[in-house]
């Protein structure tokens, strides 16, 4: 695998949009796939320890994906993502928001916006994640590192009791 | 109760004093001046703010002036670089399921 795969990451503080851009070496087809099919998704989307357990996934305009972050103890961190825009192969646009586990999203969520670009057999994607405010943006961060890194639950406890004022 | 920088930034206004004294030191008076709202609404937001530990006060002469604590705000950045490292494992793993699905292929 080639080392010069680009990958760069970004936060705008004054619209709070974290933009994304990494390469694959993998042609557009199968990154998309790889983006837009539960069995892939699941293989790669939850940081490790933890891991991605899609519930169900109608990835159509108006479809929805229900998954959950699990961790090594069992803790489900469920989450709703809602497909608003698809062109095959190249764009998708979905609304993202943490949820309960009967399908309750906790708004607001964060907007997504996905594309896809292929040269000389290399994808690029390229990853927009608006937030309505950056404390959400600290949510998600310590959502994924809920579990096996540095946080403890106690602080994650303080931090949700402080986000719901 | 403990607060943190993401709660002082969530707020608008609280984002504009940031901004405010980020250049130089104020007085309440002062930055109170800059706001539409009440001198109160202003004075609960530098409260917040200072129980954030992202600003100080500082007694000069009869004033008192606040001033942004640069350190506090590099938090954010701390903060940001772990949502990267996210990202940066995630992808790691979707290469290795790439390479392992092209591989199944051939």
């Amino acid at each position: 695998m080639k080392n010069s795969l680009l990958f760069d990451f970004t936060l705008d503080k004054s619209t709070n949009t974290v933009f994304i851009n990494r390469e694959f070496e993998a042609n557009q087809s199968l990154v998309w796939d790889a983006f837009t099919k539960q069995e892939i998704l699941d293989q790669w989307w939850a940081p490790k320890p933890l891991i991605s357990k899609t519930k169900f996934m109608n990835f159509e305009v108006g479809g929805r994906r229900f998954y959950a972050m699990v961790t090594p103890e069992g803790q489900e961190r469920w989450s709703i993502q809602k497909y608003t825009s698809i062109s095959p192969k190249t764009n998708f646009k979905m609304l993202n928001a943490f949820a309960d586990k009967d399908e309750n999203p906790e708004l607001p969520g964060s907007e997504w916006d996905l594309n896809f670009s292929e040269q000389n057999g290399t994808t690029k994607v390229s990853i927009a994640i608006y937030n309505e405010s950056l404390a959400r943006l600290e949510k998600m961060i310590e959502m994924g590192f809920k579990e096996g890194f540095t946080m403890t639950l106690n602080y994650l406890d303080q931090l949700l009791a402080s986000l719901k004022q | 109760m403990r607060r943190d920088v993401f709660q002082a930034i969530a707020d608008p206004t609280r984002r504009a004093i940031i901004v405010l004294i980020a250049l130089q030191a104020m007085t309440p008076n002062a930055i109170a001046g800059h706001f539409d709202t009440t001198r109160q609404a202003i004075s609960k937001h530098l409260r917040i703010l200072t129980e954030c530990e992202l600003i100080t006060q500082e007694q000069q002469g009869r004033e008192i002036y606040y001033q942004l604590e640069v350190k506090k705000m590099k938090e954010i950045d701390k903060w940001l670089e772990q949502f990267r490292k996210i990202w940066e494992s995630r992808f790691n793993q979707l290469d290795e399921v790439l390479l392992t699905i092209k591989k199944n292929k051939k």
